[in-house]
């Protein structure tokens, strides 16, 4: 006996078998992203008061680029669309114009991919630090016109430097939610001075580090859940690619079944492409 | 590997005549094998190895609480030398050790032994059988599930040897106390943990996938949804209780790993303070958030343990009474309100965390709402044996202790669901004594009937019945000299955590109880004794394979179910024509009929 309906619909169901499986999974993995939202919301309402950084542990507010990650929310959706768009060449029986859509959002993700990294980047390379007088400053370190990664207060107490120049950040070029009062600007320069450099003596510094996920719990599930969501970007694209371009046989001799596998990969693609819809307002917007 | 799987996806045969049924070798047959019987088997041997190898950690532990500070016998030399001095000086279990072998045993039993024997095993083996179906729905996915789950075992095991021990923290991990624990190495025994779970959880998911889909779609045909055997109903609540309240816990598990890696404080508040002075993070979690995650798998978990169970005792119950089940609707129902309710009942193990009394009610009700379906099917159960002429044999022995011992460990379990009541009992060993009723007793006896049930279907003979009795009653009679006492102390107020048995609590002059303590060694000694009991059933196991008496027909016991229509032991594919099915599951003693059973394929 062979495994029945793996490409025909059972006819009480009309499902085939990898449908029936698909969604099941995507019920699991709702599950899994409902986890990471549901944490975020209790551990954003369980922050505290006040403004970051001045209380370390309130809720950072508009540390993301939302240009750009509008930017790549489009990329997404673009490749949602083309890969129904390859499906729908594949029921048409046209191979090549299938290979060229899917071609389209496998660039799209691969491209996703490439500006979050340039995102991650861009946090680990900018610093938050703390001193003595208790205030706070966000800003990109500048070590001989480098600007490094990762670093620690330790990192700059072994090298032994005295000083370290940073270019601090206007404090209200952060957003703030509606009805939320600005913080003053508490530094030399004001809101005019662009990105002012300023050197900080090592010794008037408690604590520096660069925007990773230990920073605080903003970060830790921003850097979480994106980091997931790339990961499985980054499965989907494989799996697709995989589909694409080792798939000629297949087309030929069974092209039902790649039709049923597109439809399959597609679902889970549009599920990635949701997340990311409920994951960019909530990090980058709220 | 792919001989095996080829034939499901060459639909077309373009290569005419040659046909691929060749003997597949030694690593496609017996490793990566996609046949769903075999892969049942390879659960089925790997999780009774894991349930032997947590009843021997458990032995440990209680070794050390009857006689605190005293070598373990045996083992301790070799622990000592294998795990240094730090874990077992001299072979005397230090507080580490027991703690590790506590939260090892705990994760061992649940997620290596038990839900892999239930639903990886009998799941795997019995459900297309009773479906009629050639094969799970996706063979392959099928074999993966198994490597990954064997990963994780192996992860689990690897964790025991590497600096600062396995994790030790419960089988809860409960954070900041698993956060820090050995946080100065970078892989530590939790990391270990943490990594496995996130194998365990998907091999699980992959399954659920897998089972789902297998029963929705390859149902034989005529077998419609309330012609399913009961135990294949459990299969499938099973199925979506792992698929819906596992993710939950890997998300929880990636987040403590992150904690532990990168050190953020997903799990950790502000102004943690330890013995070393404040912990350097940054603060903001929330303890509450790991124990509610999850709780959100551990509570549906229960469940995932008790109803495969359930299952494989309902089909045992109607076979060797000859009368169909009582209630067959009502405990298919109840076993949908069972899986419905197991997802808004968690909080009732964080009565005492401060979450606050409104909360407290509101699970304590929905705690109380779910005892009823399990009520219901144990009730339809009980009836279900009046009247019968029932046939004692080795699997319904252990089918019918299962009512009682799951009945006490189920009705022990009010007291805990009242949150009034939680506040004195929580943390003691009732606790232990409650749910060990359900899940030894209980669950590990209803294995055991499916062991000893669907034996002659795999292999073609039968266990002996008389090293079956002796494994019964020998059982039975530990099991009970084990966990009863347990509700004792537990009601004398003596603490679960006590790595010398509430010696220094008891001995110290504070209200002592020395028979409290006594009640250590008579625990101890029973233990020992259970496990000399099993050992005729291990005999039992591989004796059988050549000198068991030999099957006289396809269908021993006289069944009605799909899975005893099959040859013995079924081949690839399992049934040599289609099934068809034409009545309900549990046609036995039909009034006129010329047999006292018509199995479901038998027309008219």
């Amino acid at each position: 006996m062979e495994i029945p309906y793996t490409v025909k619909p059972r006819p009480d169901t009309g499902l085939y078998n990898a449908k029936v499986g698909i969604w099941l999974f995507l019920a699991s993995e709702v599950m899994l992203f409902g986890a990471f939202f549901s944490s975020y919301i209790l551990l954003r309402v369980g922050a505290l008061d006040g403004f970051w950084p001045d209380v370390p542990t309130a809720w950072p507010h508009g540390l993301l680029n939302i240009p750009i990650g509008t930017f790549n929310t489009a990329v997404l959706i673009i490749s949602s669309v083309t890969v129904v768009m390859a499906w729908v060449a594949l029921k048409q029986g046209n191979f090549k114009k299938f290979q060229r859509f899917m071609t389209v959002t496998i660039a799209c993700a691969l491209g996703f991919l490439c500006i979050k990294s340039y995102e991650y980047n861009e946090k680990f390379t900018h610093y938050v630090i703390r001193l003595k007088d208790g205030s706070a400053v966000t800003g990109h370190l500048d070590i001989d016109g480098h600007s490094p990664r990762f670093w620690t207060l330790a990192t700059v107490t072994e090298k032994k430097m005295a000083s370290v120049k940073v270019h601090v950040d206007v404090p209200n070029q952060f957003r703030y939610p509606v009805g939320m009062k600005r913080p003053e600007a508490h530094h030399e320069g004001g809101e005019h001075a662009e990105h002012a450099a300023r050197e900080i003596k090592t010794s008037d510094i408690t604590f520096l580090q660069a925007f990773v996920p230990a920073t605080g719990t903003f970060f830790a599930i921003y850097f979480t859940m994106t980091f997931l969501h790339g990961l499985h970007v980054l499965g989907g694209a494989i799996v697709l690619a995989y589909f694409t371009y080792c798939s000629k046989k297949m087309w030929e001799t069974d092209p039902e079944r790649l039709t049923n596998r597109i439809e399959v990969g597609g679902l889970f693609w549009h599920f990635v492409d949701l997340v990311w819809i409920f994951l960019f307002p909530v990090v980058y917007l709220l | 590997m792919h001989t095996a799987t080829t034939h499901a996806s060459d639909h077309g045969h373009a290569h005419g005549g040659a046909h691929d049924h060749h003997e597949p070798g030694f690593w496609s047959k017996y490793i990566f094998s996609t046949d769903h019987k075999m892969i049942g088997i390879q659960y089925g041997i790997t999780s009774l190895v894991f349930l032997f190898f947590g009843f021997l950690l458990m032995l440990a532990m209680r070794q050390q609480l009857a006689y605190p500070g005293k070598a373990l016998p045996i083992v301790g030399q070799f622990l000592a030398k294998t795990l240094g001095d730090d874990m077992a000086k001299d072979g005397v279990m230090q507080a580490d050790l027991y703690n590790s072998f506590g939260a090892m045993h705990g994760t061992i039993m649940v997620f290596l032994a038990i839900v892999p024997l239930a639903f990886g095993a009998f799941g795997n083996y019995v459900t297309p059988l009773q479906i009629g179906a050639p094969d799970m729905a996706f063979p392959r996915l099928n074999m993966a599930s198994f490597h990954l789950y064997f990963l994780g075992g192996v992860v689990m095991l690897a964790s025991f040897f590497i600096p600062g021990g396995a994790a030790k923290s419960g089988w809860t991990s409960y954070s900041p106390l698993a956060t820090l624990a050995d946080r100065d190495h970078i892989i530590n025994g939790q990391t270990m943990w943490l990594i496995g779970m996130v194998l365990l959880i998907t091999s699980s998911l992959l399954g659920a996938v897998n089972f789902i889909t297998t029963i929705i779609q390859l149902r034989a045909k005529g077998l419609t949804w309330m012609r399913l055997p009961f135990f294949v109903w459990a299969q499938f609540v099973t199925g979506f209780l792992l698929l819906l309240a596992f993710p939950p816990l890997e998300a929880a598990g990636v987040m403590q790993l992150v904690d532990n890696v990168l050190k953020t404080s997903f799990f950790l508040p502000t102004g943690l303070v330890t013995s070393g002075g404040q912990v350097p993070v940054s603060g903001g979690g929330s303890p509450l958030l790991w124990q509610h995650l999850f709780w959100f798998l551990a509570h549906p978990e229960v469940y995932v343990l008790i109803l495969p169970a359930m299952g494989i005792v309902s089909e045992i119950i109607a076979n060797n009474t000859r009368k169909p089940l009582w209630g067959y609707k009502s405990m298919v129902y109840a076993a949908l309100g069972i899986g419905f309710l197991a997802f808004i009942v968690w909080a009732h193990h964080m009565y005492l965390t401060g979450m606050g009394t409104k909360i407290s009610t509101f699970f304590q009700t929905t705690t109380m709402m779910i005892s009823i379906p399990s009520v219901i099917i144990l009730t339809a159960l009980f009836i279900s044996l009046w009247g019968g002429s029932i046939r004692f044999n080795t699997p319904m022995l252990f089918a019918l202790a299962f009512l009682p011992m799951f009945g006490i460990g189920g009705l022990t379990g009010l007291p805990l669901g009242f949150n009034a009541s939680d506040i004195y009992l929580h943390d003691s060993y009732y606790v232990i004594g409650h749910f060990h009723y359900v899940v030894a007793p209980g669950t590990i006896f209803g294995l055991f009937a499916g062991v000893y049930f669907w034996y002659p279907k795999a292999t073609g003979r039968y266990m002996s019945e008389i090293l079956g009795k002796i494994h019964f009653a020998g059982s039975l009679l530990c099991m009970n000299l084990i966990f009863a006492p347990m509700f004792v102390q537990g009601l004398k107020g003596m603490s679960r955590r006590m790595y010398d048995g509430g010696a220094t609590y008891f001995g110290g002059g504070l209200g002592a109880d020395p028979g409290i303590l006594q009640l250590n060694k008579v625990i101890t000694h029973s233990a020992i004794l259970l496990g000399l009991f099993q050992l005729p059933f291990i005999f039992n196991f591989f004796w059988s394979l050549w000198a068991g008496k030999k099957v006289e027909s396809d269908n021993p016991w006289q069944a009605t179910t799909l899975d005893w229509q099959t040859p013995t032991p079924p081949p690839h594919g399992n049934f040599a024509s289609e099934p068809v099915v034409y009545r309900g599951p549990y046609e036995y003693s039909v009034p006129g009929a010329s047999k006292d059973f018509i199995q479901q394929g038998q027309p008219g």
